[in-house]
């Protein structure tokens, strides 16, 4: 379902690869004591190392190494047991030593793979190239002075990872679902929080177009991409601008380009001659890193249940389809709650539940099912007493609207409101009777064939119980009184 | 490897430091004699070899993941030309 560009001389193809920063969830930052935590007052998450002090030497966070090896296993990845950080050198007011920690010819994890979940409910697999370990830099401020920029280092040294993809994606859509799948693995692995506002997940985006089954175009790197919506308009826009620029005439130049989101465009980032000749080498104050396979072994052992087994598993054990998988395992809360409401219950009609009703009220009011008012424990009884036979479908619509509202369990509703489902044959047979009783023109009518009306009398007899008959002892009871002779 | 003004001029401009045009044609033979220098490794055959990363056979030393530095703003911005409300302040500079 690739998307495709219209242009003058027919159809493109875009072609995508990314490259996402995630900032490891750790105490302290990649090769400092100082705290990594988001925010705190200018300058005050900073040791000497940060700052490049001279004479200070970085030593690794063992726990963000950590991190980095459980993500590649997450990304079905190979773990290198050795790696190695180099020094990207490159002068910039935040960046004080003058060059990044980076790994880059021996990353701590090589190819992987992860499986991405497309609107039209197909599957994909897009590859990964690498992950690797970096420091990330500080933050200036440029609108504080007419003349001068601040410069705070919390945030310099900061552990990230680098996860580059392959060029495997193609269009908006799957760039999104790519970035969407990318973060829940994180989340589930605990390894990052994901959280794109506060920058914890930056996404850079390789744009190139090409017609289909040529050879890859020149790309573009856009950046500050910075939400899921973000990327989509990007693409839109990078992808159109470079087709128009080719069958202008002209040629696309690799280059740096900068999403502005307030215009809604991409813009050629003023770079300077030799801003990309980062001189990398091997850091001399720090020695290859040699993982064990033992250690390696061990933290495979620490790994949830990953989205994608999931989503297999609800497929497999309760029968659901790749749909309904796919939104319940969005996320883990989630999956957590089908779960245990599910348990011992028709799985399908519970999933129907969690997600037409209870998913459709929280995503109206912007809540996540860990702000459910619903219970997974209380939605379970509830689903339970519909196949009970105790309620029918539609006396559980009313119940679950009380339960949002009241927080009383289903059961204390259905016995104080009087909502137990008649299934009384008697008394079903003596509504029934009086509603033929009462619309002589439309039975007369159904025996004359028009087998139609024979809906708006089983509608007539559930209103007349107050929702409450048994909507299959109506149809039958009905079915056989309107087949007796006159 | 021959080492011409240009890159003498590269170089210096990639390490931030002045170089005059004058200084170009002093420096440029003196870069050109230490490349030479280096160049002869080449000529040692290093197939099979690991690059060594350290003449001591040390492993990687790891920290724990605990915060144990920082919350010491004015340290860090002591040595600062210039700095406002615990911010370092220099030449604005927008990329």
């Amino acid at each position: 379902m690739a998307e495709r560009v219209k242009g003058e001389t027919g159809e493109w193809e875009i072609v995508i690869g990314m490259e996402v920063h995630a900032q490891t969830t750790s105490h302290a930052k990649l090769f400092s004591g100082a705290s990594a935590t988001f925010g705190g007052a200018p300058n005050a998450h900073v040791s000497p190392v940060d700052a490049a002090m001279p004479g200070m030497l970085p030593v690794l966070n063992e726990y963000c190494v950590e991190q980095a090896v459980r993500t590649g296993l997450g990304l079905n990845a190979q773990i290198n047991k050795t790696s190695v950080f180099e020094r990207k050198n490159y002068f910039y007011p935040d960046l004080p030593q003058g060059y990044q920690i980076s790994q880059y010819q021996h990353p701590i994890v090589g190819k992987g793979e992860i499986e991405i979940d497309l609107p039209d409910g197909s599957v994909k697999t897009i590859g990964i190239t690498r992950l690797h370990m970096e420091q990330d830099a500080g933050k200036s401020l440029h609108d504080q002075h007419p003349s001068k920029s601040f410069v705070d280092l919390n945030r310099a040294g900061t552990p990230l990872m680098e996860i580059v993809s392959e060029p495997d994606i193609r269009g908006a859509d799957e760039a999104c679902a790519y970035l969407a799948k990318l973060r829940m693995i994180l989340r589930y692995l605990g390894t990052c929080d994901g959280n794109l506002e506060e920058g914890s997940m930056r996404a850079d985006v390789n744009v190139s177009v090409r017609k289909p089954g040529a050879e890859l175009g020149t790309r573009c790197e856009i950046k500050n991409v910075n939400s899921i919506k973000a990327v989509q308009m990007a693409i839109d826009y990078e992808s159109r601008r470079q087709v128009d620029v080719i069958e202008g005439g002209g040629t696309i130049r690799q280059e740096t380009r900068l999403w502005d989101p307030a215009k809604g465009e991409t813009r050629s980032m003023r770079s300077k001659e030799d801003a990309h000749d980062y001189r990398y080498f091997p850091d001399p104050d720090l020695l290859p890193l040699h993982l064990t396979s033992e250690w390696i072994a061990q933290i495979k052992q620490t790994l949830p249940e990953l989205p994608d087994q999931k989503k297999h598993r609800f497929m497999k054990d309760y029968g659901l389809s790749l749909y309904d998988s796919s939104i319940l395992i969005a996320e883990r809360p989630r999956a957590d709650y089908f779960e245990t409401a599910a348990k011992g219950r028709d799985a399908k009609l519970v999933a129907n539940w969690v997600i037409n009703e209870l998913l459709g009220l929280l995503n109206k009011d912007g809540k996540t099912i860990s702000d459910s008012p619903v219970s997974a424990k209380n939605l379970g009884t509830l689903v339970g007493r519909i196949m009970d036979g105790t309620i029918n479908g539609k006396i559980a619509k009313d119940v679950f609207a009380d339960m949002v509202s009241s927080g009383n369990s289903p059961d204390s509703i259905i016995e104080s409101r009087g909502l137990k489902q008649v299934t009384d044959t008697g008394a079903i047979e003596s509504v029934v009777a009086d509603v033929l009783a009462e619309n002589p023109k439309i039975v007369e009518d159904y025996r004359a064939g028009n087998q139609k009306v024979f809906g708006f009398l089983v509608g007539l007899a559930m209103k007349k119980s107050g929702g409450k008959a048994n909507p299959t002892a109506v149809n039958e009871i009905l079915k056989k009184k309107l087949g007796e002779s006159l | 490897m021959s080492i011409d003004r240009e890159t003498v001029r590269k170089v210096a401009r990639l390490a931030r430091i002045a170089m005059p045009d004058e200084k170009l044609d002093v420096y440029a033979p003196q870069i050109e004699r230490i490349m030479g220098v280096v160049e002869q490794l080449g000529k040692v055959n290093t197939d099979g070899v690991e690059p060594l990363a350290s003449v001591v056979e040390n492993e990687l030393s790891l920290r724990p993941d605990t915060v144990t530095d920082g919350n010491d703003a004015a340290s860090v911005l002591s040595n600062a030309p210039e700095t406002m409300e615990g911010y370092f302040v220099v030449p604005k500079v927008v990329e």
